[in-house]
């Protein structure tokens, strides 16, 4: 690990003059993804700004009933959040398919956010990867890229991002706050994160300096359903290898609201807006369901190794609708 | 003690403060004031083992995949090899070493025992803070991967084998007492 200066910051305004202040500064969230990759050697800040102290954990209600998440509550109390509970369980259910107990203690939502790929070449120092070091080559499309994207990919990257939480965000229209040196501005989450086309060192749209605050879900309409849904090599304690979260709301046999986004596919989490639009006034039925995969998953260019992950995607997103349609 | 004879491999490598980015900090430790100066890049898990040598908490892995390392943080379980010494001025933190009240075990520790929770016990540190960890999570009704969605909120959380399982995820073992271990810790929660 390089060695860096460490500084505690007590205000926002604090946290982002310094990190405008040090070319080469972070922000330290919980440090689980920073922290790791520090010791990696694929990041050496030279600054560190530790915001994770920030007066920025709590969630309250908005005026318009939804929900304001701050940017350093943690994993574990977002899903424990009884207005999370019961009002969003996609994001709740998302984030308890993440990671471990104790990292989620530790994890908060901005750093979840702007957690960085799993690619194994990403990781690996003594390999070339256009994320870490552009213009090196990205050995991952003819390796190891079993866990690796499907869908949006370019020529110069083909991973995945890991977050859980992002996706169940996405299908529920959340917003992202940032608080820059230029001040402030509102991201949903759906544009968030980048598809990687020939510059895929930015993983988002997030600026330097730029600091996430807080996100921001709106209400769902009434009598709407959530959930997430994940598949991974084992039962606990893994990566998605494909997921889904999911929105519904069914009256008399049609579909009167849909939202879906899936995750582990692609370089963001991939809101199905091809899906949507022939779910939405549809019969909810098994063929209205797979149509609608379909018509989403055909965009899907699968690599040599990872072609089981659109069948994985298909059948979540027809199981996740019909388990929804059922409980409404 | 010379920590650089004592070194495990890994990042955060304990080396001597010269020059070096680092700052004089003060952990509070199973209940005792700590005053170190220590290379930022120290890790919570090498200022225990290698400055203060309280070695119950293991490196297994360093990058927060096995759970050795756990222990707890204001009492919420957490890896100590992801959060550095720096970032833990202020906070409560307490390891197996902490965990027993004077020569009166833990509950805990006692159903390791009785169920023979372990073989090598090299995770069982980490097993025993995390489980702490769990009962703590349970009493304030947080759910997990396994409570139904429709599972009442605000409630303490019923733990059987498999949210046991589910919670206990974290930490790994290698000697797969995993069956022992979910008895041990079902025998406390129940
Ligand atoms: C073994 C293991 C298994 C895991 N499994 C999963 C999994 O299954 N699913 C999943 O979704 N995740 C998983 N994770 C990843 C975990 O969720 C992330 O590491 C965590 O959410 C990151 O949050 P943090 O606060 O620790 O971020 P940090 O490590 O502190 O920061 C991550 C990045 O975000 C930046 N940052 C932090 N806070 C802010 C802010 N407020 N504004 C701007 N930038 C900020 C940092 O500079 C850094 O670049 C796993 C991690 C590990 C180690
Ligand atoms: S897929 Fe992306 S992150 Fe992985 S090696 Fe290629 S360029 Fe790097
Ligand atoms: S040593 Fe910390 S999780 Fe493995
Ligand atoms: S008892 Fe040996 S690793 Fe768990």
């Amino acid at each position: 690990m390089k060695p860096f200066a460490y500084l505690r910051a007590e205000t926002v305004a604090d946290a982002v003059r310094a990190c405008a202040a040090h070319p080469g500064a972070k922000f330290l969230g919980g440090g689980t993804n920073l922290v790791d990759l520090m010791k990696l050697g694929v990041e050496a800040p030279g600054l560190l700004v530790d915001v994770s102290r920030l007066p920025l954990d709590q969630v309250t209600d908005t005026a318009e009933g939804g929900l304001r998440v701050g940017a350093t509550v943690r994993n574990s109390d977002l899903a424990a959040h009884p207005a999370v509970r019961t009002r969003y369980s996609a994001l709740s259910q998302a984030l308890l398919a993440g990671a471990s107990g104790q990292l989620r203690n530790i994890a908060t939502t901005g750093g979840n956010l702007l957690q960085r790929t799993r690619c194994p070449y990403f990781q690996d120092t003594s390999k070339p990867c256009n994320k870490r070091e552009p213009g090196t080559g990205c050995p991952a499309r003819e390796g190891a890229h079993r866990d690796l994207a499907v869908i949006g990919y370019s020529e110069d990257c083909v991973a995945t991002h890991p977050s859980d939480m992002a996706v169940a965000l996405a299908a529920l229209d959340a917003d992202v706050v940032l608080h820059g040196p230029e001040g402030e501005r509102t991201v949903p989450v759906t544009g968030f994160h980048r598809l990687p086309g020939d510059n895929p060192d930015a993983d988002t749209v997030v600026r330097p300096g730029e600091l996430v605050t807080e996100v921001l879900l709106p209400p769902l309409p009434d009598g709407t359903v959530c959930l997430y849904r994940k598949a991974r090599d084992r039962a606990s304690y893994a990566f998605a290898l494909a997921s889904v979260a999911a929105v519904l709301r069914v009256r008399d046999g049609r579909i009167e609201h849909a939202a879906l986004a899936f995750g582990g596919l692609a370089h963001r989490p991939w809101r199905a807006r091809a899906a949507e639009e022939i779910l939405l006034g549809a019969p909810a039925t098994e063929a209205t369901f797979l149509r609608a995969a379909d018509a989403e998953l055909a965009a899907a260019r699968p690599l040599r190794d990872n072609a089981f992950k659109v069948r994985l995607a298909r059948h979540l997103a027809v199981d996740a609708l019909a388990e929804l349609t059922a409980r409404t | 003690m010379d920590p650089t004879s004592t070194w495990e491999g890994g990042a955060g490598e304990p080396q001597a403060p010269g020059d070096l980015p680092s700052a004089t900090l003060t952990l509070h430790i199973n209940g005792t004031e700590h005053t170190l100066t220590l290379d930022h890049r120290t890790t919570l898990l090498d200022a225990l083992r290698h400055h203060l040598d309280l070695t119950g908490a293991k490196k297994g892995c360093d990058h927060g995949q096995c759970g050795a390392c756990t222990v707890l943080v204001d009492g919420r379980r957490a890896n100590s090899c992801l959060l550095l010494a720096v970032s833990q001025e202020g906070s409560r933190i307490t390891t197996v070493e902490g965990l027993a009240d004077g020569d009166r075990l833990h509950p805990l520790q006692e159903a390791f025992l009785e169920r023979d929770a372990f073989q090598c016990g090299y995770c069982t540190p980490g097993q025993l803070c995390s489980a702490a960890g769990v009962l703590a999570e349970a009493d304030y009704g947080h759910p997990s991967h396994v409570t139904p969605h429709d599972a009442p909120v605000g409630v303490p959380a019923r733990l059987g084998p498999e949210e046991i399982r589910e919670r206990m995820s974290g930490n790994l073992c290698r000697c797969g007492a995993y069956p022992r271990i979910v008895e041990a810790v079902e025998d406390v929660a129940s």
